[in-house]
């Protein structure tokens, strides 16, 4: 911990910047109050409680601006086992997280390019290629981005981390650890959870050296029980889009899902969740839905197209179509019934093994039928996402399975989470139109 | 001879148009080559039309776009996509349900077609211009060759070329090697419809193929695509007797049961 840097993080997150937010958000919060709506928009006004999401993730942001030399920061994977970082207090940054926020702001091309000028290949994944260009290049949106003092990568999402995590621990040259999670064609084995749960105990040592300090198990738990809350209610939100109207649509998890994802663990988190519960069960008992003639329902499957969130969900609800469900947005939320925060080692081998995408792809059938029974849905869109390999494989097969077996229509669309120059707008509008024109006929 | 309804067809190459009186019965129908004012052609086209069928009211007349260029085709009460209109004309014209293929100009699309002419799944060519007419055309503009002929002479060949490309860019320049080393032109031809073909042929067998297989679209005039289209798929190709004019026709019915 150095003084100049203890105080100007004293001075720029705690006393100046939190107070800032916390303003800002009251305005927010105050204009979305107001906020009644365009005639022509096919969206109801957005949630007041998106305002709440801004202010925590703004703030997340503007502590890592700030933390280097007076926390220990780490740089972790999606779906990397964050509780015992999150008790020994380090500010957890998501490059993920990151290179979404930059795609959603079409700023992701540019830091691409970077990347690409310094030989990482277009084919690579455009999360991966954006954080590498902001790494390289040093701009961001978020201002700036602090130095990592270590890097936990978990690949229980997709095997680009390991190459990914292995750039960045040469370019900050700081320790990596990698927690390696057997990819789950069965139910897992006690082996398989007896192999993750051993990395896990071989890495805590690992952290507290960095940290400079011991574990405690009491905070420990602590966190594993906020992130079991977090999750629980995150759950319980995606759900109340079983109510038709739905009261949120998948566009709208994607925007709120950042504070689970990055924040999960933190009181705050669980706060802001409980209030959007509040609001979407308002919106039930009112009748108001997301978008404002709710005709057709689907599902997505896959990552969203950051760049072009707004764009579809306004192509869709023109015509009545909601998405009110994505496999994506339900992974954060789907495991919380396998938390037990008394035996947080344990339940973390077993909760980091499960993601849907260390599942075997005929699973992910099961989880996608399962949801079109459960929340009434009338078709399928599977967004074949070329930086997503892993997401996307086997989804061919999934779509025709749900058109033959389950006479569910369900589209390909083929495009890139970060990448708008892998998606052609005109013709991805064609297929999306065509496929609604399918829907509307089918009755 | 009033017309009823219209249906247009805003592609990337064509201009379509087909007028029904309000039985449903053909009554006039256009086909140009498409401008860049794509809402001044359909004006154009549109009094053309009410004109030469001696139509007492425009306001009477429903219109439905369809194609790449509906969207700005302000006089339309609606806009569909091509997927349901080819759907809709075939089936109208063929009278049975099946597997239709449409070749155009930037895209080329597999739709299956349900009981009462419904498009029920489909599947359309990747964000490039592999497996369209513009493949053809391309190579048929720098090798000289006038598009009618294309067909003919591919099919006069006995022997074949391979083109191993399916990048209209890229066996844009394999042709030219092939022809530097002393091949023939008919051969490539052949090859270069085979090539088309087989990309056409994935699309089919990734939808499955429900007979009939029929095929639609301005490159359904060519008879090098309609025979190696049935000797690959080991089906009887069925063509409509104006397989350019379906989307309109399609969007000209849609149009009418309003």
């Amino acid at each position: 911990m150095t003084p100049s840097a203890t105080l100007s993080y004293l001075l720029n997150y705690e006393l100046l910047g939190k107070g800032v937010l916390r303003v800002q958000r009251w305005r927010d919060e105050r204009k979305l109050r107001a906020h009644h709506g365009k005639p022509d928009d096919p969206l109801n006004p957005p949630l007041v409680r998106t305002a709440r999401m801004k202010e925590l993730m703004s703030r997340h942001y503007l502590e890592g601006r700030y933390a280097n030399g007076v926390k220990k920061v780490a740089w972790v994977t999606s779906g990397a086992p964050i509780e015992v970082l999150r008790a020994l207090d380090f500010v957890l940054i998501y490059p993920e997280n990151h290179a979404a926020l930059c795609g959603a702001r079409k700023k992701a091309v540019d830091l691409s390019v970077e990347a690409e000028n310094a030989g990482y290949s277009r084919d690579i994944c455009s999360y991966a290629r954006t954080d590498i260009g902001a790494m390289l290049s040093g701009r961001t949106p978020v201002g700036r981005l602090p130095k990592p003092d270590l890097l936990v990568a978990c690949t229980n999402i997709c095997q680009t981390v390991l190459y990914w995590y292995r750039v960045l621990a040469a370019h900050f040259d700081v320790p990596l650890i990698v927690i390696d999670t057997p990819f789950l064609y069965q139910a897992a084995s006690d082996h398989q959870v007896a192999f993750v749960k051993q990395q896990l105990e071989e890495a805590i040592p690992v952290i507290e050296r960095v940290a400079g300090r011991s574990l405690s198990w009491r905070r420990l738990r602590g966190v594993a029980e906020r992130s079991k809350t977090a999750a629980e209610l995150w759950l319980e939100i995606m759900d109340r889009a079983r109510n038709r109207p739905a009261p949120m649509t998948a566009f709208d998890g994607f925007i709120n899902m950042g504070p689970i994802v990055d924040l999960r663990g933190e009181p705050e988190t669980i706060v802001f969740y409980r209030e959007l519960l509040a609001e979407l069960d308002a919106r039930i008992k009112k009748g108001v839905g997301a978008i404002k003639r709710e005709r057709k329902r689907v599902l997505w499957d896959n990552l969203p197209i950051w760049h072009q969130i707004g764009h579809l969900s306004r192509t869709l609800g023109r015509r009545g179509v909601n998405v009110v469900v994505s496999t994506y947005t339900y992974a954060w939320g789907e495991l919380a019934p396998m938390m037990d925060a008394s035996r947080p080692l344990d339940t973390a081998a077993r909760v980091y093994l499960h993601p849907i995408l260390n599942r075997s792809t005929g699973d992910k059938l099961r989880t996608m039928e399962k949801m079109v029974k459960d929340f009434a849905l009338d078709g399928v869109i599977l967004h074949s996402d070329r930086s997503c390999k892993p997401y996307s494989l086997g989804q061919i097969d999934q779509r025709d399975r749900l058109v033959h077996e389950r006479g569910v229509p369900a589209l390909l669309l083929e495009a890139d989470h970060n990448d708008p120059r892998a998606y052609a707008v005109e013709q991805g509008d064609a297929r999306l139109e065509a496929f609604m024109e399918m829907m509307e006929s089918a009755n | 001879m009033t017309v009823a309804a219209i249906g247009l067809d805003a592609g990337s190459t064509t201009f379509k148009l087909v007028a029904l009186d309000a039985h449903g019965a053909i009554v006039a129908t256009r086909l140009a080559a498409a401008e860049p004012r794509i809402e001044v052609q359909a004006e154009s086209l549109i009094a053309e039309v009410l004109a030469e069928t001696q139509s007492p009211s425009r306001e009477a007349v429903e219109i439905v776009a369809t194609g790449y260029g509906r969207k700005l085709i302000k006089s339309a009460s609606r806009n569909v996509t091509e997927i349901t209109c080819h759907a809709r004309g075939v089936f109208a014209e063929l009278g049975r349900p099946g597997t239709l293929v449409d070749i155009g100009g930037q895209d080329s699309k597999v739709i299956k077609i349900g009981e009462r002419g419904r498009a029920v799944d489909f599947v359309m060519n990747d964000k490039c211009a592999a497996g369209t007419g513009r493949f053809l055309e391309n190579t048929a503009a720098r090798l000289g060759v006038p598009l009618d002929e294309l067909g003919p002479r591919a099919m006069a060949s006995a022997t074949e070329e391979r083109i191993s490309s399916t990048c209209t860019v890229f066996a844009e320049s394999e042709i030219i090697s092939l022809l530097a080393h002393g091949s023939e032109l008919p051969p490539i031809l052949r090859g270069l419809h085979r090539s088309l073909i087989s990309r056409v042929v994935a699309m089919i067998r990734g939808l499955g193929l429900t007979p009939p297989l029929m095929l639609s679209g301005g490159v359904a005039r060519n008879e090098a695509v309609r025979a190696l289209l049935g000797e690959a798929t080991g089906q009887t190709v069925l063509v409509p007797t104006r397989p350019q004019l379906m989307g309109a026709y399609g969007a000209a019915l849609l149009a009418l049961d309003r």
